[in-house]
């Protein structure tokens, strides 16, 4: 389309498609390495321990929590929010990416997707054991019944969350597979086994990449994403519902539904960075992941940081400005002063202070500070939502009610467990499902790769 | 043939037409539609067959499936249905409660035959309708599993026949050889079982009766002997009263008579109507009592400047009026403010002490003389009977007993082996008598060491009569069978003394000789004795008595001993009653174990109690276990309020042999008392309190004590108010004339409920607390959970501490502040933040303003929760239903008798909360509706209005124009609890107006 193309080149040393073919998929094609195996025990022991908590607390109840009377949220909804935060990167990044043209997405989109999935199955999990009485859990849909009938309350965001998430998941899914299918009809059709090959047969519905097949298959992708990218928005600011819609000091406030936007996008996009460094010195992927496409990201990551900063300062603000006694006490004597000063600035710190490290082309083009930095970011996100839930919830409107809130073993436990559950799920995709987009990247390598040559 | 068709109507007619009945051809059996004409040929050879079978296995199969492991429910059904009992309406009885400690006359509701809730008698002069917290929760000790269920002899299970025999050979024995039998008995006011003990008395010439109360009071009856010449204690009028001064005298809370005297207190507290004038109530006392909480000028002092503050008051008012005064030291307060203000107002003060010394209740007589008190405030002609306690006499019984001059004993409803000071002499004084025989309803630390033990019924099964004062009666009437082989005492006691027939005809003969002839209303006897049961009272005239004089000539008696004030030493120890626990009586039982101290919030534990100034300057610290005179360890409480150099330790904790709730709860803090003489002293002036260097976990349901600047509890004083009724409520009008919505207000056509609370009348006192514990079946979770905060509770007593600064280590903070309770219940919230919340609709309004909680739709998202600004919402973290971790009085069958078969038991993982008693309110509609008549005004009262003895909540329609209810909606004191963040509560709350001098207390919070 244009002459010349911003980006540079995306792929390369100057590969064939069938080098494309063969060095993406040699993760799956040769045996794994034998640090696959080794973290592979580790995320699966992690799991299931987290399946232990939470077999633990659906037994005993949620008593095993630290909640109470007061803070009735806690590590949960924090987790929740984390990984559906980190769950928006994949549809935000093939969706956003894509309308923006920026074609350097291919070699990332496939694992910012897969990611996707996992982290909001991690994350949907929260939302289930959380509830006081889980094999009740169904009746919150909507469902024709024989009480009356007895509808949900399309009042409550909880009542939306369910919907948007439970929406998300299965759209997010969908585009992530169909994106997958002439790629599943490759490793088909490299594969000596009869077994794998009917495997692989089935799970690309029997692709044979005629014209036809490749014109319908563009059609519904960009349906597809034209249907999730609205989605994306949607989740999030749903999620921002739960808090925003309430009367609580520190919750209720208007900015909350972009704020928690940009914060998913944010945290996705570290989650994305991080996962992308493991890939490319895993795999040595570095022809397709290259410097360039880390520094995009590190380049989004700082502006997306300076609204998070901004965001933080509006809200702090806003408690000002408004004159709320509760606001002002959660915001000055309960964050940036108090027991949860640390949360507090913790949060500032990873969020907007350090990302903005970044400013400097040196720290973008180290992999060893992006990689640092993206989970600092992670951790940073972690401690936004503790913030959020944990100080707006233990010193509300009366003190006599205040009190403190503390994490038990279960819920660090459960938490793991859904690390453990991430783990295990990308370390699967990493074996078994081409990694990369390989069709897009075929796409893209020409364009790309010989210009400027 | 091709067929040709138009519509889908006209093809069915043809297939119609080819149909079996149309061609003629036989029709098979049963129904083989969908199934093609082949099939149906080979199928139809075998049909009915296939069907048989078919059938056979099915219901062979579905009675299987469903007869194994059904469980059996045993529903045994009235064969005979008594007259009174029908399944699902309560029966209520008229009773009275006195345990040697606490009064109150009641109505005990019974549902199919069991107790299962108290109420207060509203026909009762003393107690007017009201209870405590002990009251309301002594219903579950009835279901006590831990009680003694059969009778034992030396520790073996034995039975009544053999006791008997054996009890009256010895005692015959006894008395034919002139030895002493005792019976050592708590404070007795059934006038019929003093006529039984006098009936025993003759029976065995030599045996002698003993008070002995374990809060003793003998000081006083000492005093008013000495200096009244009247050996009783006098009936107190508080609602009389425009000053009232009170030193270490917890008149609201725990002293002789609190439901009484709150009641009177409150009246003199009652703003509403457009009264502008109230009581002053002056505080001196050496703990923070819940009297003192409410006191409008408090005075923090030692143990040991009692009497120097009373004698200087004495010396002040004797002064002034001419008389000779008493040499006195410095006292530590300036009182001239206080005497001048009390002799402006001669005869309508009070002055009252709650010490047991001679000396300070002959002081204190003294100036209620002085002030011409005495038939206006306080009055002889009725005689408050319910402690009787002879400390001398006790002392005496325990030295005879260790001498071994006491060849019997008899033991009604006491526990020295627990409660008296010295409780190893007195079991060491049982071993060296030849005969012990124990009442006590349970095995606990005296009857332990009895021979032998009758276990006494509880109050609920039992008949009995009181006399709290004179010629005012109640009686009490059992109101359930013996659940265990229990006989109640008095039977005991007839047995033994050869008297034939039940104790019930005991009472009825002793109300015919005595009583029947001081009325006239009733011509028979079974109609005056019928009328008294169902009232539940008896009350006549006192005799009219001439007004006694004060015998200055005691001073010149006593001597120089009597200003003699005994110092006090570096740390002075005063022991006090648990507004819960009291004596420590029901210590076993888990609602009141589990009942928040109104001052400090813990439970299920005592702990040293210790001012912020003095334990910094001690260096002990929150939870550090430190050793008090080198007998118990017990864990530091900070605690605002404790005078500076003074600590306080509760009495009632630390039981051994209660039963398994109460057993190793706290420690034993009796012991740590002083013996003045043969008065019990319950204080010690000169403690030791050594860290152990160990720390101790306690539980307290509040950790945030003020108010954060925050308009929660709105206060303001009594001049201010005067001149302005609306006065430190300013911001309800400024609130309401904003408050507007966008969206349509719904009405409510027919009733709309509301509550007031009345901050001047409310005391704190938590009665309410276990009474909607007791109607609406709430949790006991324990310690553990409590310190995990989240007890369950439906209505809770929030408590504020405020001052004029907020330097921690000033005096005032440290030692005096003031103090603020305010029970917060569900406010209905006509705009409730937790209803919109909830994803599956369990939380609903009902067309009448209440915020229901439909529980089986729950799935427990604790969204409602977290949205609730009050922080009233419960979540069911555990099962507290049959669950062993929470053994209270959810796990075995006795004790969950006590439930309330109107209100459901909450599953695992739901929400709940205050339904202002919801099934009340429908129990009265439905009488209404029945008698097709309004509902009447006041009519429904909830648990918690039922169970305050001040009257200080009231329950109402707020659409019933001229209720009670509304008046208070209207006064200008009311006010909504954040009522700026619009959630329209049904609840308001009255201003608190302060009798005081300086400052508008409502400012002082805006920093």
């Amino acid at each position: 389309m244009y002459k010349k193309s911003v980006r540079g080149i995306l792929i390369k040393g100057n590969k064939t498609y069938g080098e494309i073919t063969e060095q993406v998929l040699a993760s799956q094609e040769k045996k794994a390495p034998l640090w696959w195996y080794f973290a592979m025990f580790v995320f699966s022991v992690m799991f299931l321990a987290g399946i232990w908590a939470i077999a633990m607390t659906i037994k005993e109840g949620i008593g095993l929590w630290g909640n109470n009377n007061n803070v009735a949220w806690g590590w949960a909804i924090i987790n929740f929010v984390w990984w559906i935060g980190i769950g928006h990167a994949g549809t935000a990044f093939s969706i956003f990416l894509l309308v923006l043209r920026q074609r350097w997405r291919t070699s990332i989109n496939r694992a910012a997707e897969a990611m996707t999935v996992f982290a909001v199955l991690a994350a949907g999990l929260f939302p289930m054991i959380h509830m006081g009485r889980i094999w009740n859990a169904f009746f919150i849909f909507p469902y024709p019944n024989t009480r009356g009938p007895l509808w949900v309350n399309f009042n409550s965001p909880l009542f939306w969350d369910v919907v948007a998430i439970s929406t998300y998941l299965f759209t997010s899914a969908a585009f992530w597979y169909l994106g997958m299918l002439p790629d599943l009809a490759t490793v088909r059709d490299r594969s000596k086994s009869k077994i794998k090959r009917k495997i692989y047969d089935i799970a690309s519905f029997g692709w044979v990449g005629s014209a036809r097949s490749w014109l319908r298959y563009e059609v519904t992708a960009v349906i597809v994403g034209g249907v999730a990218a609205p989605l994306v928005i949607a989740v999030h600011s749903i999620v921002a519902m739960d808090f925003a819609t309430s009367v609580f000091p520190g919750w209720h406030t208007t900015i909350f539904p972009p704020y928690f936007v940009v914060g998913a996008i944010f945290s996705g996009f570290a989650m994305v960075l991080t996962l992308m460094i493991v890939i490319k010195v895993a795999f040595k992927l570095d022809d397709f992941v290259t410097e360039g496409h880390l520094d995009a990201i590190g380049r989004i990551l700082t502006f997306v940081s300076l609204i998070m900063g901004s965001s933080y300062a509006t809200e702090i603000f806003i408690a000002w400005y408004s004159g709320v006694e509760g606001e002002m006490f959660t915001f000055f004597h309960n964050r940036i002063t108090g027991e949860y000063a640390f949360q507090f600035w913790a949060m500032v710190t990873c969020n907007a202070i350090i990302p903005q490290l970044f400013w400097f082309k040196k720290v973008r083009r180290s992999l060893l500070m992006l990689f640092i930095i993206s989970i600092i970011i992670n951790i940073g996100m972690w401690f936004e939502r503790f913030n959020i839930v944990v100080t707006s919830l233990s010193k509300d409107f009366l003190p006599a009610t205040w009190v403190e809130y503390h994490a038990t073993n279960i819920e660090i436990l459960t938490y793991l467990g859904t690390i453990g559950l991430f783990g295990v799920g990308v370390l699967l995709f990493i074996r078994y499902i081409p990694m990369m987009a390989m069709n897009e990247l075929k796409m893209v390598n020409k364009p790309t790769s010989t210009i400027d040559k | 043939m091709k067929k040709y068709w138009k519509s889908t109507e006209e093809l069915s007619e043809m297939v119609q037409q080819n149909s079996p009945v149309r061609t003629g051809e036989q029709e098979p059996e049963f129904s083989v539609e969908g199934l093609d004409e082949a099939e149906i040929k080979q199928g139809l050879k075998s049909n009915r067959r296939d069907f048989l079978k078919m059938l056979g296995f099915s219901v062979g199969f579905a009675s299987l499936a469903t007869s194994c492991e059904t469980p059996v429910r045993k529903a045994i059904p009235y064969l005979t249905k008594p007259e009174e009992v029908t399944p699902g309406i309560a029966n209520h009885y008229a009773s009275t409660y006195f345990d040697g400690h606490d009064y109150a006359s009641l109505v005990v509701k019974v549902r199919e035959g069991r107790p299962i809730k108290i109420e207060g008698n509203e026909l009762s002069s003393i107690t007017q309708g009201g209870t405590s917290a002990r009251i309301q929760a002594s219903v579950l000790s009835l279901y006590d599993g831990n009680r003694q269920q059969f009778p034992l002899k030396n520790g073996e299970h034995s039975d009544y026949s053999t006791i008997d025999k054996d009890v009256k050979t010895k005692l015959g024995e006894i008395a034919a050889k002139g030895g002493k039998t005792v019976i050592l008995s708590s404070t007795v006011i059934s006038p019929s079982t003093k006529q039984l003990f006098e009936a025993f008395k003759e029976k065995y010439p030599g045996s002698e009766v003993v008070y002995y109360d374990a809060i003793s009071y003998s000081a006083m009856k000492k005093a008013n002997k000495e200096t009244f010449g009247k050996k009783t204690l006098p009936a107190y009028h508080f609602d009389n009263a425009e000053i009232i001064v009170g030193f270490n005298c917890d008149f609201l809370g725990t002293w002789l008579s609190p439901i009484e005297f709150s009641a009177q207190y409150a009246k003199t507290r009652d703003l509403t109507n457009g009264n502008k004038k109230m009581s002053k109530h002056y505080q001196f006392e050496s703990y923070l009592s819940l009297t003192g909480s409410n006191a409008d000028v408090r005075y923090p002092i030692k143990p040991s400047e009692e009497k120097t503050v009373l004698l200087n008051l004495y010396n002040y008012i004797a002064g002034k009026s001419s008389m000779d005064i008493l040499k006195a030291g410095k006292s530590p307060v300036d009182i001239s403010k206080l005497a001048d203000e009390l002799m402006s107002h001669p005869s309508k003060s009070l002055i009252v002490s709650g010490t047991n010394d001679v000396s300070i209740q002959v002081l204190v007589n003294g100036i209620n003389f002085l002030l011409a008190n005495l038939g206006g405030t306080l009055e002889f002609e009725r005689n408050l009977q319910i402690k009787n306690g002879c400390d001398h006499a006790f002392a005496n019984l325990v030295n005879e007993m260790n001498e071994g001059k006491v060849d019997a004993l008899i033991m009604y409803n006491v526990n020295p082996g627990y409660d008296y000071v010295d409780a190893e002499k007195f079991i060491n004084g049982m071993k060296k008598t030849g005969l012990t025989v124990s009442l006590s309803s349970k095995n606990d630390e005296t009857a332990k060491h009895a021979n032998y033990v009758c276990p006494d019924n509880h109050y609920l099964e039992s008949w009995n009569d009181a006399e709290p004062y004179n010629n005012l009666y109640s009686i009490a009437q059992p109101t359930i069978h013996n659940i265990f082989d229990t006989r109640q005492a008095q039977e005991s006691l007839m047995a033994w003394a050869g008297i034939e027939g039940n104790y019930h005809d005991f009472i009825q003969k002793y109300w015919e000789e005595n009583l029947f002839g001081k009325q006239s209303e009733y011509l028979l006897f079974t109609d005056f004795w019928n009328n008294s049961v169902q009232k539940g009272i008896f009350e006549t005239d006192a005799e009219t008595i001439e007004c006694p004089l004060f015998d200055f000539d005691y001073f010149n008696r006593a001597g120089a001993d009597f200003t003699k004030v005994k110092a006090g030493g570096d740390i002075e120890l005063v022991l006090y009653e648990s507004i819960a626990i009291g004596p420590g009586i029901m210590a076993n039982n888990p609602w009141l174990q589990e009942l928040p101290d109104p001052m400090s919030k813990a439970v299920w534990d005592n702990y040293v109690a210790v001012s912020p100034r003095f334990a910094k300057d001690k260096g002990w610290e929150q939870e550090d276990v430190v050793k008090v005179n080198a007998s118990i360890e017990l864990p530091i409480l900070i605690q605002p309020g404790q005078p500076y150099g003074t600590v306080s330790i509760a009495l009632g904790y630390g039981r051994t042999d209660c039963g398994k709730v109460g057993n190793g709860i706290g420690k034993n803090a009796f012991g740590l008392g002083e013996t003045n003489g043969d008065l019990r002293s319950y204080s010690n002036l000169s403690a030791t309190i050594e860290k152990t260097g160990e720390t101790y976990p306690l539980a307290t349901t509040q950790t945030h004590h003020d108010m954060k600047g925050r308009e929660i509890v709105k206060e303001t004083t009594i001049a201010e108010y005067a001149m302005n009724q609306a006065a430190g409520n300013e911001s309800h009008k400024l609130t309401m004339d904003k408050s507007e919505t966008m969206y349509p207000e719904y009405e409510f056509p027919g009733a709309h409920w509301g509550l007031a609370v009345d901050f001047n009348k409310c005391t704190g006192c938590n009665a309410c607390v276990v009474g909607c514990q007791a109607e609406n079946n709430v949790a006991v979770i324990g310690k553990e959970e409590v310190k995990n905060r989240r007890i369950m509770h439906w209505i809770r007593i929030d408590r504020y501490f405020s001052t004029e600064t907020d330097e921690i280590n000033s005096p005032v903070v440290s030692e005096n502040p003031e103090v603020l309770h305010q029970p917060v219940m569900c406010q209905q919230c006509d705009n409730a933040p937790c209803e919109n919340v909830c994803p599956v609709a369990a939380v609903l309004h009902t067309k009448e303003g209440l915020n229901a909680m439909v529980y089986n739709r729950c799935i427990g998202t604790r969204y409602c929760m977290n949205n609730c600004p009050y922080r009233v919402r419960r979540f069911n973290w555990y099962r507290y239903l049959d669950n062993d971790k929470f053994d209270y009085n959810f796990n075995d069958d006795i004790s969950k008798m006590v439930l309330n078969p109107d209100v459901v038991v909450r599953e695992r993982g739901v929400n709940e909360k205050c339904t202002f008693c919801v099934q009340r309110i429908q129990e009265k509609k439905l009488v209404a509706k029945d008698e097709n008549r309004p509902l009447r005004d006041g009519e429904i009262i909830p648990a918690c209005v039922q169970a305050c003895p001040t009257k200080a909540l009231t329950f109402g329609d707020t659409n019933l124009k001229g209720s009670e209810l509304n008046k208070k909606f209207e006064d200008q004191r009311a006010y909504g609890l954040l009522e700026d963040l619009h959630t329209v509560p049904s609840v308001q709350y009255l201003t608190k107006v302060r009798n005081k001098d300086a400052g508008h207390q409502g400012e002082k919070h805006h920093s």
